[in-house]
């Protein structure tokens, strides 16, 4: 589904990541583990594809299509969905118009915000004034109107208190299950992801097929997610390098 | 009595040429004087679909469904009243003032006639306009319509405007400022004074939409008096070659308050030097000065002054402007002044272009690059309205999204 191949990426002449290849296949959760700085916020933003961050070698592959040179809402309309860390605040846009334009006036924001507890903020402008856990919540509800193929979450559980990340947790697997009838048929037919995790607390809701360790701005591991996560909490990343080694 | 119109006569006749403080100068022989006589519009309904559809663009609704009363002046003459809620009084400026000996104390009291050439030839003329009166503890539940139209090419309008909303009483009144179509040059010149009593309450919204080739100079001031409130929305979005206006609230009673609103759009060719001022001059008074204008290629002079002269004042003056192309120009410039100490009045000001990350943060979600600026825009806009009645809310809003994106 997402194929990244020897992906150098610059934001204002600075380097930002090298070489970096990974790949999500279809149905399949795929997890980004990585300390603060290593680049991993980068990585995700320049899959979606905003323009500062400049690709000045390798390439993104979506469904087999070279993705690199395209703009963020024709990526969208592919199929990639991303949950920002920290969105702008859009000021004079409230949350309620918002879900309308994306579902074509399709759907009902009442009902998809009543799921996730966000009816009264439907008349709140898009982020202002939003706290970590209500940011997250706003995020996802963009995000099921949308419906993507393949969804970029980065961080979804950063800032929300320990009450709102079952929901958060929930509704993301709910997501990700969309249109499955059995487990089993999540390769065929199920949604894609690339999240993005320092706790793994949501590895609690959403079972994750393969981890990715980004340190210094390249990919340095790859493997089975909970493993590397018990080796992350118990000897941090500075394994990293000799992952690569035992790889 | 007869003293006074002596002297407001020479005093207008020695201001007959005296420059605005602002804008461009327009020579006023350059224009005819608008005809004085009209034939009388018994149905704005009767009038021909093209000055129907400009009436609407302005928030005028022709059926007079929803309005409390409506008074049309075409050119310089009031060529249609009419009044449906016995909770309002409409009439024209010169009937009222022959009506009520009362009202001379008024007239031309708010508003100097010698500010200008335009204040002063507006005297000068005799100017007719609309007069509306809510009696003391009257609550009208739907707006007041009022529509200036320029319906000949190269001919000034003079009007003038008195609202008194006595104590207690509240009002709506939608003014809708335009010109048929096939005027593209003219002059509008509109005095408004705007009383405002004990406890009572005025919603002000005016909508204008002239032509490329218009000079226009509303001068409004209004007066507040003691727990009254003062709310204006001024909208302007389409292509006119020059407005200037700084209308003026005076709260003069403890505990007045105002909020003005503007949102405004500058084209090409269009000058529009649009300024607010709140003068505090009675203990716990407060102003809200909200301006949201975005240029694409026309030169906007966002000003807003607060003076405060009464103890326990608040105000709040923001000026935000988007320059969306090259060719456009955004001057904001807020003026705070404190002569006597407790007082707090702060200013925001902020012009750039839109923000880069908003736009991609909505391409993200699918929506196009156009898609995603009008939606920032209209967004933009939308917060310079906010805290008015949802009625009107909803009639200005659909004045945005007819006529903001044909730009």
């Amino acid at each position: 589904m997402l194929k990244i191949e020897d992906l150098t990426v610059e934001v204002n002449g600075k380097n930002l990541l090298h070489d970096v290849n990974l790949e999500v296949k279809k149905g399949y959760t795929n997890v980004l583990f990585g300390p603060n700085g290593a680049g991993k916020s980068a990585l995700m933003r320049t899959i979606m594809g905003f323009s500062e961050y400049r690709v000045v070698k390798g390439r993104i592959l979506f469904n087999g299509e070279d993705i690199t040179g395209l703009s963020v809402d024709e990526r969208a309309r592919l199929g990639l969905g991303i949950m920002m860390q920290r969105p702008p605040d859009m000021s004079g846009i409230k949350l309620r118009d918002l879900v309308k334009v994306l579902s074509k006036g399709q759907r009902d924001p009442e009902a998809l915000a009543e799921n996730l507890d966000m009816k009264r903020f439907l008349d709140r402008d898009v982020n202002v004034g939003f706290s970590g856990g209500e940011i997250k919540r706003s995020e996802l509800l963009q995000l099921a109107v949308q419906s993507p193929s393949l969804y970029l979450l980065d961080e979804p559980e950063s800032g929300v208190d320990l009450v709102s990340i079952e929901q958060v947790g929930m509704t993301i697997k709910g997501l990700l299950e969309e249109g499955l009838d059995c487990p089993g048929e999540s390769c065929k037919k199920g949604k894609s992801a690339l999240i993005i995790t320092h706790t793994g607390q949501i590895l609690d809701y959403v079972k994750a097929d393969r981890g990715f360790i980004l340190c210094n701005g390249t990919i340095m591991c790859s493997g089975n997610p909970l493993k590397m996560l018990e080796e992350i909490k118990s000897r941090g990343y500075e394994e990293c390098i000799k992952c690569r080694l035992i790889k | 009595m007869q003293t006074d119109q002596v002297n407001l006569k020479k005093r207008a006749e020695s201001a007959a040429e005296k420059k605005a403080a602002f804008g461009e100068d327009f020579k006023l022989d350059r224009f005819e004087e608008g005809s004085r006589v009209s034939k009388p519009i018994e149905d704005l309904q009767t009038l021909d679909e093209e000055s129907k559809k400009t009436l609407l663009q302005v928030g005028v609704v022709p059926s007079e469904e929803g309005r409390s009363g409506s008074l049309l002046v075409l050119d310089n003459a009031v060529s249609h009243s009419s009044l449906r809620d016995k909770n309002v009084e409409l009439m024209s400026t010169q009937k009222a003032l022959k009506k009520y000996e009362w009202l001379k104390e008024y007239s031309w009291k708010l508003v100097a006639v010698d500010t200008d050439k335009y204040t002063a030839k507006t005297y000068l003329e005799n100017a007719d306009g609309y007069f509306i009166r809510a009696p003391a503890g009257k609550k009208s539940s739907l707006p007041v319509q009022t529509c200036l139209l320029l319906g000949s090419n190269k001919v000034f309008q003079t009007v003038h405007n008195i609202v008194v909303v006595e104590e207690g009483a509240s009002l709506d009144i939608i003014t809708g400022c335009t010109a048929k179509k096939g005027v593209e040059e003219g002059l509008h010149l509109g005095i408004s004074e705007m009383y405002v009593k004990k406890g009572a309450t005025l919603n002000f919204t005016m909508i204008h939409n002239w032509a490329e080739q218009i000079g226009v100079r509303p001068r409004t001031v209004v007066h507040v008096e003691e727990g009254g409130t003062y709310v204006s929305n001024y909208i302007c979005l389409k292509p006119v070659r020059s407005v200037q206006m700084y209308p003026t609230v005076k709260l003069e009673g403890e505990g007045a308050v105002t909020r003005l609103n503007t949102i405004a759009i500058a084209h090409s060719g269009s000058e529009l030097d649009l300024g607010s001022r709140a003068i505090f001059d009675a203990s716990g008074t407060k102003a809200e000065l909200i301006s949201r204008t975005i240029t694409i290629g026309g030169r906007i002079i966002a000003r807003g002054e607060m003076i405060g002269n009464a103890k326990g004042a608040k105000g709040h003056l923001e000026c935000k402007g988007l320059v969306l192309t090259d060719k456009g120009s955004q001057l904001a410039i807020p003026i705070l002044e404190a002569n006597v100490d407790d007082i707090e009045l702060t200013h925001e000001a902020a012009v750039g272009k839109i923000a880069k990350d908003q736009v991609e943060y909505l391409m993200a979600r699918g929506l196009t690059e156009d898609e995603a600026v009008g939606m920032i825009v209209r967004g933009f806009l939308d917060v310079g309205i906010r805290g008015i009645p949802e009625e009107l809310r909803k009639e200005i809003e659909n004045t945005i999204a007819q006529t903001a994106f044909g730009m």
